[in-house]
């Protein structure tokens, strides 16, 4: 015997962890022992092919260290907004007949509803096709290249459908110098990204590049790079998670820009309008939180021998991952329905299937995962503050690291849950929560609620197969 | 003329990722049984075993052969579409108390227990009551994070055992099991176990139910408990694990300031075991009793006294304790009281009666019971009987002297412990009341926490008509109990005599007592 805890034990008051019959712990309880009750499941849900690839070794790498380094990289980012440029001048790779869009890669003849409706009205916005019906042979016809804003160090919300010359936000994580793009949030309604594209969809398209990007260019410039990470921990210690809520995201951005944007030798009538714009748009920030953390997680990529999930999106047909330590390599699987809550008028029978890059909040750890910083938005979650906090705690069962900068008050500033280890999420049989937007599966109508997704578990059973194959014994 | 109109009505429920925990369902599966015109009932979690269970007795749906580990799956058959829709919705309703029970609680639960740790870094002790294909696993991840470990869940194997114990040891940490269902650790009573008072005496025990008696015969002595450590019963049994736990316990108690007496009980301990325990007892220093169930007694030697039962083990470490000497005795009962007592239970009994039954929810007590019976009449019939042609054949059917120990896995397949849920011995009863040899049912009512809430009142009726039958058949059946069990422990010991008394029943201060009156009775009968 190297120590002796046992007469430790016999010194100390009992604490215990009951892991099982909940009747023991009762009876624990009622001898005023402190007790807490697990939630035990049979591990990877009892399947028997899982519980074997999970106690597989590895080999040859120290994952626990590979996944420490991707963790340690994600706390050490630090997103920055530098400038608004267009997706041709900046995007790498980005051509005039190429179209990004959300999720992993799909070709036209897959694409849902909205998808193709924001493809339609993105072809319209580059003077590509007059109308749908050419829009729609235009798509069809091959000479449209398609491909993932994942592939292009992009995200884009829903459809995500990036242009060549849509303006982008462009932000720099400073720690490791990548950079990642994101479209102007377009506002609610009738949008491009739940896939409307009548004349005022265009129409609104072209105000945003010609007055709206110009004009914060302007103030930005004025104002000097933004430190994003500082703004999103403001944002989320005052109700945002930077998925579903970002009103005190977008409050904040306008009064950093604000007295930049009076000083401008612009139209008094336009700088207001600029202003109204986002103010009259919970969601404006959306597209800086959505960038600000995909280039903070981009620099979690490609680390040999992590299980962290470095991408989590969809494109209405699919949902797909992106592991470390697996390189490029995306795994699939359909696309579910969302668990939600409808605006008047609409129900889950109009609803798409989930859809957008948004989930790269989550990805870096907010979003769904700092649920118990948004009490605002707890309907969706059940209903109480006490369950958005039960919600961010089983995040942090499948995450390596909490944030040492996004924190949550509710929780006594703890950091929040960050890093998400695919092996912990197989394991526990706990999905990542996903907080999100609903389209209308039919192109042009828009946002008919919101609500929490559960990923398909088949992608992350997948990624595991794969991971041991290409790391186990 | 009987028209047996066969219509069966038969409906299964698949609800997704819910998990229950396999001992609740049970429950829940027996109070749906329970429901008048209901045939068969399952509710389980989707495992292939369960499947094929349910396969077997005809049920099937697409649902079903989509079915996981993690769905919960009802199905009921039953005579008519009513009573089954009100089946599954009675299932429904006992599933749904339980989570609303839990969501009042709303803290958070968690899954994993790296997260566990976080939410409680000072916890010092893990109960781990979760299957035993997962159980191993669960506690060497416990171990390593520097948790004590009880371990109740069964069906974990040797070698897994050897290696959890070599952890905990290479640790020094507690490593109670596997298939441990009793300890005290600091006072507090864990899973099956009674609220004794604390005091001087630490005990180290390979037995769940002896170790319940003995801490009870302790607290009835005036006595109390340091520490009650388990160590799963093939601690010492298996030479392989040999006493890893018990020794470690027994040095721990030797340290502990409190503990002043030990006292170590174990089924016969493999002969290695049992040397190097007497020898680490020795090397306490501290007076120490020891009580190997089924071995002859020992000559006492130093600081050690070997008890001959449980009762005389509580006595010695009692006496010890309070620096009193020990004076054995059969009966704490004066000698006329029992006799008038074997008078009575013997005026009427018919020529034909001569057996014994007794029917045990304790393996302990059971075994304590039949070597006793063995050795004084000789020829008990039994499921734990070492001799080969004493072991009953079919353990549902008793034979000549019968002593069976209704919580072995043989009887709890499917359905939980005896202890949980009376009705195994209800229904055993039942069975035993229709034999007109039966002279003398003994019995064991087990309190405290993990017990069934009123273990003595769910047999009562059956024991009842058990007395009613015999008197019909112009003899009579004696019926012969002990209650393990403290003032303190929330069944209400008194109340559970009184009920037992109440239909005339002998209820004796303790099982080995019960068992000396039984023998008496059946001495004088045959």
């Amino acid at each position: 015997m190297e120590v002796n805890k046992i007469n430790e034990l016999f010194k100390q008051d009992l604490h215990v962890i009951n892991m099982g019959l909940e009747s023991f712990a009762e009876n624990l309880k009622e001898e005023d022992v402190k007790v807490l009750q697990m939630n035990w499941k049979p591990p990877a849900g009892g399947s028997k092919k899982l519980i074997s690839l999970l106690r597989r070794h590895i080999m040859k790498v120290d994952m626990g260290k590979a996944n420490q380094e991707a963790a340690s990289r994600i706390l050490k980012g630090r997103p920055t907004l530098v400038d608004i440029s267009t997706a041709g001048e900046v995007i790498p790779g980005m051509k005039k007949n190429m179209l990004l869009h959300a999720g992993p890669p799909l070709r036209w003849e897959r694409m849902c509803g909205p998808m193709r409706g924001a493809v339609i009205g993105g072809l319209i916005l580059e003077g590509l096709a007059a109308g749908r019906e050419e829009a729609e042979r235009l798509a069809a016809s091959g000479d449209i290249v398609f491909e993932p804003c994942h592939h292009h160090e992009s995200v884009g919300p829903m459809a995500g459908v990036i242009t060549y010359s849509m303006p982008v936000w462009v932000l720099e994580n400073r720690t490791f110098g990548n950079r990642a793009y994101c479209t102007l949030n377009e506002g609610l309604g009738k949008v491009l990204r739940y896939g409307a594209f009548s004349d005022e969809v265009i129409a609104r398209l072209n105000w945003i590049a010609e007055i709206l990007a110009p004009i914060l260019r302007k103030a930005l410039q004025r104002h000097g790079e933004i430190d994003m990470k500082n703004l999103i921990s403001q944002a989320l210690q005052m109700g945002d998670e930077g998925h579903n809520r970002n009103r005190a995201g977008t409050s904040l951005f306008i009064r950093e820009l604000a007295p930049h944007l009076v000083m401008l030798d612009e139209d008094r009538e336009k700088i207001s309008k600029v202003l109204s714009f986002m103010h009259s748009n919970d969601h404006f920030f959306l597209n800086l939180s959505m960038p600000s953390c995909k280039c903070t997680v981009d620099a979690a990529a490609n680390i040999e021998g992590s299980s962290v999930i470095v991408t989590m999106t969809r494109n209405g047909t699919d949902f797909g991952i992106r592991i470390s330590g697996l390189g490029d390599r995306w795994f699939t699987a359909p696309a579910a329905m969302v668990d939600g809550l409808y605006l008047p008028g609409f129900s889950s029978e109009d609803a798409a299937p989930d859809i957008g890059d948004s989930v790269i909040t989550e990805t870096a750890g907010i979003g769904g995962f700092a649920m118990a910083s948004a009490p605002a938005i707890v309907k969706f979650v059940g209903g109480t503050p006490r369950d958005a906090i039960n919600f961010t705690q089983a995040m942090y069962e499948i995450s390596v690291t909490e944030n040492d900068i996004y924190q949550i008050p509710s929780l006594d500033f703890r950091g929040t849950p960050t890093t998400i280890d695919l092996v912990k999420v197989v394991e526990l049989g706990i999905l990542p929560a996903i907080n999100t937007g609903i389209a209308h599966k039919e192109p042009g109508i828009g946002m008919v609620g919101a609500g929490l997704v559960k990923p398909p578990e088949k992608c992350f059973h997948d990624a595991l197969e794969a991971f041991m194959e290409k790391y186990g014994d | 003329m009987k028209f047996n109109l066969e219509i069966i009505v038969r409906k299964i429920i698949v609800e997704r990722d819910s998990y229950y925990d396999s001992v609740f369902l049970m429950l829940i599966n027996r109070d749906v049984k329970k429901i008048p015109g209901i045939e068969d009932a399952v509710v389980s979690m989707g495992t292939d075993v369960n499947l094929e269970l349910l396969n077997e007795i005809g049920f099937s749906s697409p649902d079903l052969e989509r079915a996981s580990p993690n769905d919960l799956i009802i199905a009921v058959q039953g005579e008519s579409e009513e009573v089954v829709d009100k089946a599954l919705h009675s299932a429904r309703d006992l599933l749904s108390r339980k989570r609303n029970r839990a969501q009042e609680e709303a803290e958070y639960r968690p899954s994993g227990l790296d997260n566990a740790l976080k939410m409680v870094p000072d916890a010092n002790l893990i109960i781990i009551s979760v299957p035993g294909l997962y159980a191993a696993k669960e506690a060497q991840k416990a171990l390593e994070r520097g948790l004590h470990v009880m371990l109740f869940s069964d069906n974990v194997s040797l070698e897994d055992e050897i290696e959890l114990k070599k952890l905990a040891l290479k640790r020094g940490l507690l490593m109670m099991g596997p298939d441990c269902g009793t300890a005290i650790i600091n006072g507090k009573p864990l899973c099956f176990a009674n609220v004794v008072k604390q005091g001087n005496i630490g005990i180290v025990a390979a037995s769940g139910t002896g170790l319940q008696e003995l801490t009870c015969s302790i607290d009835k002595l005036g006595s109390g408990i340091s520490q009650g450590i388990g160590t799963g019963g093939r601690d010492l049994k298996e030479t392989r694990v040999g006493g890893m736990m018990m020794l470690m316990g027994i040095e721990a108690l030797s340290k502990d300031p409190k503990t002043e007496v030990i006292v170590v009980i174990s089924k016969p301990p493999a002969e290695e075991a049992a040397g190097k325990v007497i020898t680490k007892l020795k090397d306490t220093q501290k007076p120490c009793v020891v009580h190997f169930i089924g071995l002859e007694r020992h000559k006492d030697s130093g600081n050690l006294r070997y008890a001959g039962n449980l009762e005389e083990a509580a006595g010695m470490a009692a006496a010890l304790s309070k620096g009193e000497e020990y004076s054995a005795c059969a009966f704490t009962i004066p000698e006329k009281e029992i006799d008038r007592i074997v008078e009575r239970e013997t005026t009427v009994v018919s020529p034909k009666q001569k057996y014994l039954r007794g029917l045990f929810t304790g393996g302990t007590l059971a075994d304590e019971a039949m070597i006793l019976f063995d050795r004084e009449v000789g020829a008990v019939y039994s499921n734990h009987q070492t001799k080969p042609e004493l072991v009953l054949k079919d353990p549902h059917v008793s034979h000549g002297h019968t002593i069976v120990d209704l919580g072995d896995d043989m009887f709890t397949m499917g359905r939980p412990h005896p202890m949980i849920d009376p009705s195994t011995r209800e229904e055993r009863i039942m069975k035993e009341m229709e034999d007109p040899e039966v002279a003398l049912f003994l019995l064991d009512i087990v309190l405290g926490y993990g017990s069934h809430e009123d273990p003595a009142g769910a047999i009562l009726e059956s024991l009842k008509t058990a007395k009613k039958r015999a008197k019909e058949r112009g003899g009579y059946l004696s019926i012969i109990a002990s209650i393990t069990g403290t003032e303190s422990d929330f069944q209400n010991m008194e109340e559970q005599k009184k009920k037992l008394e109440s239909i005339g029943c002998v209820v004796m201060p303790s099982n080995y007592q019960a068992s000396m009156l039984a023998l008496k009775i059946i001495k004088k009968v045959a």
